[in-house]
């Protein structure tokens, strides 16, 4: 008798519904989880794997000596790499090539290479309005490791203590 | 002559003075609401474009305003393109009854709510229309999903209003929130549970949520409304969201005393009487946004179910029950 | 010509013409959508004549609910208007056997308006004092009650026929009882059990 009783009146009290209705009330005054953002950017992970970028030695001359170690490792074969001598003896690269829409973003070519030359950014907003814009050459790596050697710096000593 | 032209002048602004804010108020609903179910949802809503997204609806409209029309080959063309302007249309001109203050109404007739239960009623017709003449399945069955859940669930708004009517004694609106002065005696006390039942069939005569089926996008892809684009879109847009303010006005005039302020008090009685109706709208359309976050969707039988078999027969007993009481203590109106 | 009779002009001039479209329409949606338009301007002149209770229950019950029906109906059927024009001679002599009934009885009742006595004195569209409303309220639940009653149990037996003739024993099904649904407890189908390994529930 209590518990038909009981159930009347939550039937009747539309007690789910009031108690629905006092959660999704209650929730709006929660803080926001969401983030306003173009103005704001959640914190990335120094390990974040984004766009490409060639980095350079202080002294200014360019890291990466063509042992093509990373173009080995790319499962999605998107680097392309040509090599020869220089005139003062050492082996730099005349085509470093990524096409960045073949690239998966696993951070293998980073892993595999010896002078921590090719590295994956922080920057993830690179998006474009042609296909042509993606194929990177050369001169596009390097400009971009000029762009974010310092954040590209900060995150590789941050990191460094884990490896 | 002159005369003439005065009156046919005094009118048409009269209309644009109610129009133009409905219509500002239409943008501001639609901002409103994807700000309130953001907060519920814990997302922060629109905010790129303005001040805390504050200009969002403008933009929105402008984008539809320049889009292009797109009438589909198979489509009754002449039907198709009336029916967005039917469910617009519908959607302003019950506002002409509409009491905004003590005599703030621009056709005070005795016959007012029934003029909006009517008004009302034709609002399916925008729909079906739309729905046939689109030539396709989904916008005709949301079209038929939509006419029987509004042909059913005027029912239950009709013997709710009754209710009102009965302790009213009259069809006038100025009336119905005349009767409802004095402290505190509006009629969502004595009429509490037929609140409820109101609030929860205008939700379903304006197919909102949780029984928007005409336009479920799961299992319609929204239904009535699926072959239409730009301006044509836009109107029945904004007839719906014209006809959820309606109703909440509606709502506000029958259970929460108009432009009555709660307390016959110094402090109540000095903001002005539009001012109070505006807020009890606002608090009913957050009624609409809050269910919209809060309820899943019925399904439809669950809907016709509910309808037929739980409001009809209550709101039937409250009738009953509200005349017996009148009768039995000598309270009927004269 | 005043204002009155100017709109009056207008409401009929359309009322006429769109009942006109009812049955000249090649559409049989156009035609019911025609005939909302019919019924609408015949509530406008309803308005015109005083009885503005009459109008809005024109538009709720005859335009909200009955032409909806139609509408349905129509729209569901797929008409073959070759078929239905090919009638059309052959009930022409039937149907205006009927329109020319109708015109008689209407020149008939008209042409007797001036003459000697009304047998029906008419009634005052609005009385003075009340409205219109009050007045047919105040009518039909007393003087009129048992019609009215009447009326109500007529429509009670047409729905009560209306579903027993659709309703039919289709053998044993499985119906969902909401309320049992709804006032299931956690604790009668979830059991948590701690499961060795190897074991099984057992």
């Amino acid at each position: 008798m209590a518990t038909a009783l009981d159930r009347a009146a939550k039937t009747f009290l539309l007690q789910e519904l009031v108690s629905g209705f006092w959660l999704t009330f209650r929730y709006m005054f929660r803080k926001k989880y969401t983030l306003n953002y173009p103005y704001e950017k959640g914190p990335l992970s120094p390990r974040f794997r984004g766009e490409h970028a060639l980095r350079r030695y202080p002294n200014g001359e360019e890291r990466c000596i063509a042992c093509k170690l990373c173009e080995a490792i790319c499962p999605a074969q998107a680097i392309t790499i040509e090599g020869e001598p220089r005139p003062d003896g050492s082996r730099r690269t005349t085509r470093y090539d990524i096409d960045m829409t073949k690239c998966i973003y696993c951070g293998y070519c980073e892993e595999a290479c010896p002078v921590d030359a090719i590295v994956e950014g922080p920057n993830y907003a690179f998006s474009s309005f042609t296909r042509e814009e993606l194929f990177y050459d050369k001169e596009k790596l390097l400009a971009n490791g000029e762009r974010w050697e310092r954040e590209i710096a900060a995150n590789l000593a941050a990191d460094a203590p884990y490896r | 002559m002159v005369d003439q032209v005065l009156t046919i002048a005094i009118i048409v602004g009269q209309c644009l003075l109610i129009v133009v804010p409905l219509l500002l108020g239409v943008a501001y609903t639609t901002w409103a609401e994807r700000k309130v179910i953001g907060s519920m949802q814990l997302r922060q809503g629109p905010m790129t474009v303005g001040p805390w997204g504050l200009l969002q609806p403008i933009a929105d409209g402008a984008k539809l305003f320049l889009k292009e029309t797109v009438v589909p080959s198979g489509a009754n063309k002449v039907v198709f393109l009336v029916a967005p302007m039917l469910t617009f249309i519908l959607s302003l001109i019950a506002w002409a009854v509409i009491p905004f203050g003590d005599g703030l109404v621009i056709s005070n007739i005795n016959v007012g709510i029934l003029y909006l239960f009517a008004i009302s009623s034709l609002g399916v017709y925008g729909i079906i229309m739309a729905g046939w003449a689109s030539n396709s399945r989904y916008a005709f069955l949301g079209a038929l999903r939509s006419s029987a859940q509004m042909v059913s669930y005027e029912i239950a708004i009709g013997l709710i209003i009754i209710c009102v009517l009965i302790s009213a004694g009259s069809l006038n609106l100025s009336e119905i929130v005349r009767a409802q002065s004095g402290d505190g005696f509006w009629y969502i006390f004595p009429h509490f549970p037929m609140f409820v039942l109101f609030v929860a069939s205008i939700l379903a005569e304006t197919n909102r949520h949780p029984f928007d089926l005409p336009e479920d996008e799961a299992s319609l892809v929204t239904g009535y409304n699926v072959e239409y684009s730009s301006m044509a879109f836009a109107l029945f847009f904004l007839g719906e969201y014209a006809n959820m303010i309606l109703m909440s006005a509606i709502c506000a005039i029958l259970f929460l005393g108009g432009w009555l302020p709660p307390f016959e008090m110094a402090p109540f009685t000095w903001i002005p009487g539009p001012i109070w109706f505006i807020l009890k709208i606002c608090f009913v359309l957050f009624i609409f946004f809050w269910a919209r976050a809060t309820l899943p969707r019925y399904r439809y039988d669950q809907l016709m179910r509910l309808g037929w078999k739980v409001f009809l027969p209550l709101s039937l007993l409250w009738v009953v029950l509200t005349a017996g009481f009148m009768l039995a203590f000598d309270l009927l109106p004269a | 010509m005043t204002a009155p009779l100017f709109v009056f002009y207008v409401l009929a001039g359309i009322c006429v013409a769109s009942a006109v479209t009812v049955i000249s329409a090649r559409n049989p949606v156009h035609s019911v959508l025609f005939l909302i338009l019919a019924f609408f301007n015949a509530a406008g002149m309803f308005v015109l004549a005083g009885a503005e209770f009459l109008a809005m229950v024109l538009v709720v019950v005859y335009v909200g609910a009955v032409a909806v029906l139609f509408m349905f109906v129509v729209m569901m059927l797929d008409i073959d208007i070759v078929a239905v024009r090919q009638g059309f001679l052959r009930y022409l002599p039937v149907g205006a056997l009927i329109g020319l009934v109708l015109l008689v009885e209407l020149v008939l009742v008209f042409g007797t308006l001036g003459v000697g006595e009304v047998p029906f004195p008419a009634a005052e569209p609005t009385p003075a004092g009340v409205s219109n409303t009050e007045a047919l309220g105040a009518v039909l639940y007393t003087d009129y009650f048992f019609a009215f009653q009447l009326a109500g149990i007529i429509l009670l037996v047409a729905i009560i026929g209306a579903i027993s003739l659709t309703l039919r024993d289709r053998g044993p099904l499985k119906r969902q009882d909401i309320g049992k649904q709804v006032h299931r407890e956690r604790s009668a189908s979830v059991r948590l059990a701690r499961v060795e390994s190897g074991k099984g529930l057992g």
